[in-house]
């Protein structure tokens, strides 16, 4: 049967074999056409940029909490990026979101080709819900880790293509009572992470700016304030990663996963923090350079082989 | 050569509608009765693994009654079919009604061409806005389906339980209402199938209970067990 949705007559066998609880496991089975992976792609292997489809970009991660006496509701993993999506050197959007709650206690970040990474996270989202009702208990986090993997590993055909998804997975450990990341490569290979990791484009950025912010002890606010300057850093030196826009108050999308739940951010704490990172900024340039833009001396002379 | 023995239609029927409707009498009843807030599902199962009620999605829940290995069948059946048509469409477009035709047609085939009908009968409930948008669905064994407004029993002593629920229960009750009004439906069938008078009912421990509610007032996934201290907090509520 293709018509996957098909409601006319009775349930098709497939759906009463009894078998797998993995959603992915029965769509492979029953409407392979559905799962991302399995499409024939087709065209020429197109490189890395391939300016068609839209990309999206920096993703940061971290945890936070003692072993101290706050106990497991001051621990956690706390997830954010940026909200730009780029096509070439276009920006396809401003207010993409790009991290989402997988379920009730862990989130996944997407970098990489934007279309086919909300799909993904899409079907990882039903992955979990999947199996928690049918088994009537949840995955634990690595099981959820693995999933993942394996979701990823059926895109390799895609991901050859130019179109590869990068996912960061953070959650919390109900066994371990700890926030703990996982990031992946294009062939599903999955790394633990410890204390901070970061994905895309302006990853590099943002992991320099966490090795210097991040320390053992922070709380949930100060996770999320650390969050929110790495990105600041990651849009300020990668053309891909937006800043926060306080023309069109866009903030980035934060979540905090700790023992009771996911949470986003509320916009009015991330206003609030994006205020403080920029008059930190600027109070510091100006002890630098005086109150003048930096560059001025500079005015009309050649700027090196930088495009503008 | 012997002579192919006839048997009419009529009593071929009747005899697979007897079969089934005894399996089902056997078993212990459920009763699905609506609240202000939601719709409430209940069941005396001691087991807390082998659940008679479950969520199939968002604001659809499934009760069942009969051959454990049967429903439980259909409730995975039901769980792919809304999980896939909620991929394939969108969440929304996932209803009871839809949900009802699919296991409407299943429990109806089986009846007619197998060997022998399913020994099973469902509850298909979706929760609304308001008490008015809620859908109730009773499907039988073989495959009739009943739009249902208020309350539902299945089960043993199914039909004197209707009775009695239909002079407990009224519109616009409260969770802990209508959970007294379910335990106490419940506890009027003895441990030996005989039927209590009414005042004379018996208690059914927390821990013999298996309880969930729709509730239509969380966000998406409606559906909520509710076991342990909050149940036997709500059972409080109501002998107070």
């Amino acid at each position: 049967m293709t018509g996957s949705a098909d409601t006319s007559g009775r349930l098709p066998d497939a759906f009463l074999r009894p078998g797998s609880s993995s959603f992915v496991d029965f769509l492979a089975a029953h409407s392979p056409d559905l799962l991302p992976g399995r499409r024939p792609a087709s065209g020429s292997p197109a490189g890395a940029g391939d300016p068609l489809a839209p990309h999206a970009t920096t993703i940061v991660a971290l945890t936070f909490g003692t072993d101290g006496a706050d106990g497991e509701a001051g621990r956690g993993v706390v997830m954010a990026g940026d909200r730009r999506a780029t096509m070439g050197n276009l920006i396809a959007s401003r207010e993409m979101e790009k991290v989402f709650a997988a379920d009730a206690y862990s989130a996944v970040g997407i970098a990489g080709s934007a279309g086919i990474a909300v799909e993904l996270v899409r079907l990882f989202q039903l992955e979990l819900e999947h199996y928690e009702k049918i088994e009537g208990s949840l995955l634990s986090l690595d099981g959820k880790a693995n999933r993942l993997s394996t979701m990823i590993r059926q895109n390799l055909p895609l991901a050859m293509q130019g179109l590869a998804v990068v996912p960061l997975f953070g959650g919390y450990d109900l066994d371990r009572r700890a926030g703990r990341i996982f990031s992946y490569d294009v062939t599903g290979g999955r790394y633990e992470e410890h204390d901070y990791h970061s994905v895309g484009s302006g990853s590099v950025f943002a992991r320099g700016a966490l090795k210097k912010l991040w320390r053992p002890g922070l709380d949930a606010d100060g996770a999320i304030a650390t969050a929110v300057e790495a990105l600041y850093d990651a849009a300020d030196d990668d053309s891909a990663t937006g800043g926060p826009d306080t023309v069109r108050q866009v903030w980035p999308v934060v979540v905090t996963v700790t023992a009771g739940g996911v949470q986003h951010a509320p916009d009015d704490q991330l206003a609030e923090m994006v205020e403080a990172i920029v008059a930190e900024r600027r109070t510091a340039h100006v002890a630098a350079h005086g109150d003048r833009p930096a560059a001025r001396r500079r005015t009309g002379r050649e700027q090196g082989g930088a495009h503008a | 050569m012997t002579m192919p023995f006839y048997v009419s239609p009529e009593q071929l029927m009747k005899d697979r509608a007897d079969f089934a409707r005894k399996g089902i009498a056997r078993g212990r009843s459920v009763v699905v009765l609506v609240y202000d807030d939601g719709i409430l599902f209940a069941t005396e199962n001691p087991s807390r693994a082998l659940h008679k009620i479950s969520e199939i999605y968002d604001r659809i829940a499934f009760a069942a009654v009969g051959k454990y290995n049967e429903f439980e069948n259909l409730r995975v059946a039901g769980v792919r079919y809304a999980d896939l048509r909620g991929y394939s469409y969108d969440r929304t477009d996932v209803t009871a009604r839809g949900l009802a035709n699919a296991y409407a047609q299943t429990l109806g085939t089986v009846f007619t061409t197998e060997s022998k009908p399913l020994e099973v009968e469902l509850v298909v409930a979706e929760v609304g806005a308001t008490p008015a948008d809620d859908q109730i669905y009773r499907l039988s064994y073989d495959g009739s389906v009943a739009d249902e407004h208020g309350f539902v029993v299945m089960g043993g002593r199914a039909e004197q339980l209707h009775e009695r629920l239909a002079g407990a229960w009224s519109e616009g009750m409260t969770l802990p209402q209508v959970l007294g009004v379910a335990v106490r439906t419940l506890g009027s069938v003895g441990a030996d199938g005989a039927l209590a008078t009414e005042g004379a009912e018996r208690e059914i421990a927390p821990t013999g209970l298996e309880v969930a509610v729709l509730d239509r007032h969380r966000d998406r996934r409606a559906f909520r067990r509710l076991h342990g201290p909050a149940l036997a907090g709500l059972l409080d509520q109501h002998d107070e």
